[in-house]
């Protein structure tokens, strides 16, 4: 262990979703703003409660199905008006209802691409390590425990006020979490 | 609503949601009977290898093909494949945006089905080639040859709407497994599923901005599947209608396809669901009433299927086309009525017993029950694959085709390999989604006591 450690933040753990949305409020309301909840399933609203407001999934999905209708009514376009026009039995070599089933194929397509890849960027995934995987009992966050953080780089963060604000949240355990100094 | 049964049996908390699924995978050894399948199954995915390396080498030929009939068993498969394929994407996506909470405890395996069966049903059009190497040809790419796609034609349509398929499954599938992957490698003793789940998992922490985005994508993608998976079947059923052969050319076929394939998704569904749930005892998750309701789907998609049957035939008079009344006639009468039959007696007769709660609720009946329903629904595409084209216009065009051996070891040969895909799912990856219960759990919390802890079985 190198001694280059610095604290991370502090971290509570609560038994329900009710209650980690409480403290979160809590901490919104005494003006903390670096936060984050680490829940085992998706509780509706923390995330605004911890301060997100910009969710630009449904842009990235959006401009993903536009490029890729484009892409793919411009490909047969291109390959079947202008760099090889072909007479088949007579068909215009500009078809446009039958370019409109690989136009809307390639929409959906990169549509999901747009949600699945916009989701993982957006949300700085794969990132197998994180300070707070050392948080104690981390573990159930992904069973049935809910944690909340408030970190230390939060300009009103300061140990005492955070802790005596934690225990009046009625918190299960309150601990201390310490990042490496990466070399 | 407060009537209904609960879609999960007995008192759950999250913690023995949690337990309850991932410890089949992580604490619990295989049951002998998986064993038992999975040495079936796999014999079965060997003979597919047999069968189709004695494909390549010898040529389409071994296959029961000839000139009238040119598309034969191969095609029969694809489509059928693909059809099953459908009830995963539909169970998924369009149940989560009509918010019907009874998927959360099948969608999982729902989906994987339809992966490895849009996986099945992607090689049969490459096998029927007679120069299968030459398959990337289907790939439009600047080439030396200075040509490119015929966009004109159902066949391309078809290619791009199966590769979007199955890509558009598995991104669906992988991401809804994300959190369910954090779950086992936080749970995993063993170093070696830490370190797999772990990397799978991406890091997933569960942080509440990364659930918010997680959600919205999640429903981005539902909502991008749903006319996907409308629009795959339909592209399918293309292939046929836009030939001007009669039995194929028929504007009722997109939509009397896309119904089919609820009706023989949700039969491999239930052939699926009904032994996983004896086997690794999820009876708590997927309750009777998920047989039930799954069964009431499978009767309105059957009573669809029946309804393009009746209209088939009326049209097939109404034309007033001699060759279009003959190829029905043919089909009712001729050398493969008895497949017609059979395919009317599975679909339809065997169907109707689906109104009865007490098939719909009594597992072992409709597993059967399920399993005649597939096997009918792989005759429909027998009957209008090889009746249609076998007395074409002219009687100088007429042939009867004969399936062989290789036909059928392909085809049983693809289920094994199927099946043999499931079982390695079932014993590596979570078969219901723990994230999704354990919001089903706190719902049924706030919901009030009275929708959950009764205890009882009648759906």
């Amino acid at each position: 262990m190198s001694s280059n450690t610095f604290l991370y933040g502090i971290v509570a753990a609560f038994d329900s979703a009710e209650a980690v949305l409480a403290a979160a409020r809590r901490f919104r309301e005494a003006g903390y703003e670096h936060l984050d909840a680490y829940t085992p399933f998706p509780v509706d609203g923390l995330a605004e409660e911890i301060g997100f407001s910009h969710n630009r999934i449904p842009l990235i999905v959006l401009v993903g199905a536009i490029v890729g209708a484009l892409l793919g009514y411009g490909m047969q376009y291109y390959s079947a008006v202008i760099d090889y026009p072909f007479n088949i039995g007579g068909r215009p070599l500009h078809s446009a209802p039958a370019f409109m089933l690989v136009t809307f194929e390639l929409a959906v397509l990169f549509g999901a691409l747009g949600a699945f890849l916009g989701m993982l960027v957006l949300n700085g995934l794969p990132e197998p390590h994180h300070p707070i995987f050392n948080a104690k009992f981390f573990q159930l966050a992904s069973q049935d425990r809910f944690f909340l953080c408030i970190k230390a780089s939060d300009p009103n963060f300061d140990e005492e006020r955070v802790g005596a604000l934690f225990s009046r949240c009625e918190p299960l355990a309150v601990s201390m979490l310490d990042e490496e100094d990466l070399p | 609503m407060a009537s209904r049964a609960p879609l999960m049996k007995g008192e759950q908390s999250y913690a023995t949601v949690t337990d309850h699924i991932s410890s089949t995978l992580l604490d619990r050894r295989t049951p002998r009977v998986l064993w038992y399948g999975f040495a079936l199954f796999f014999l079965m995915a060997m003979g597919f290898l047999y069968g189709v390396t004695y494909l390549f080498v010898q040529g389409v030929g071994v296959f029961g093909l000839n000139i009238p009939v040119a598309w034969g068993f191969p095609i029969i498969n694809t489509v059928w494949w693909i059809g099953i394929g459908h009830a995963g994407t539909l169970i998924s996506a369009i149940l989560l945006l009509l918010n019907q909470r009874w998927r959360t405890s099948i969608n999982r395996f729902a989906e994987a089905m339809t992966i490895f069966a849009a996986s099945m049903a992607g090689l049969f059009p490459i096998l029927h080639l007679g120069r299968p190497w030459f398959a990337y040809w289907l790939i439009p790419y600047p080439n030396t040859m200075g040509l490119w796609p015929q966009w004109r034609s159902p066949l391309i349509w078809d290619f791009f709407a199966i590769a979007t398929y199955l890509t558009v499954s598995a991104l669906f599938w992988y991401m809804g497994m994300i959190p369910d992957l954090a779950t086992l490698r936080d749970r995993a003793k063993n170093p070696w599923s830490q370190g797999i789940y772990g990397a799978l998992s991406l890091g997933w922490r569960g942080s509440a901005i990364h659930w918010h985005r997680y959600q919205t994508a999640y429903l981005l993608l539902a909502g991008l599947a749903t006319p996907l998976v409308v629009s795959v079947h339909s592209i399918v059923a293309l292939d046929f209608a836009v030939a001007i052969t009669p039995g194929y050319h028929s504007t009722i076929f997109p939509p009397y396809f896309v119904a089919g394939a609820l009706y023989s998704g949700f039969a491999m569904a239930l052939t699926i669901a009904i032994p996983l749930r004896a086997v690794f005892k999820l009876d708590d998750f997927i309750t009777l009433r998920h047989l039930n309701v799954m069964g009431k789907v499978m009767l309105a998609a059957g009573m669809i299927v029946a309804y393009g049957y009746i209209i088939e035939v009326f049209i097939a008079y109404y034309s007033g086309d001699e060759y279009h009344r003959y190829m029905m006639i043919n089909r009712a009468m001729g050398p493969y009525a008895w497949w017609f039959w059979g395919m009317l007696i599975c679909n339809v007769v065997f169907g109707q017993l689906l109104w009865f709660r007490w098939v719909r609720t009594t597992p072992v009946v409709l597993f059967f029950l399920s399993i005649v329903i597939n096997v009918g629904m792989w005759l429909e595409r027998y009957v209008i694959v090889i009746t249609s084209e076998h007395r074409g216009f002219l009687p100088s065009m007429w042939d009867t085709v004969s399936s062989t051996p290789w036909d059928w070891l392909v085809l049983f040969g693809s289920i094994g390999l199927f099946f043999t895909l499931m079982f390695v799912f079932v014993r590596l990856l979570p078969v219901i989604s723990m994230a999704e219960m354990r919001e089903l759990v706190h719902e049924q919390h706030e919901s009030g006591a009275g929708a959950h802890g009764s205890g009882k079985e009648s759906p």
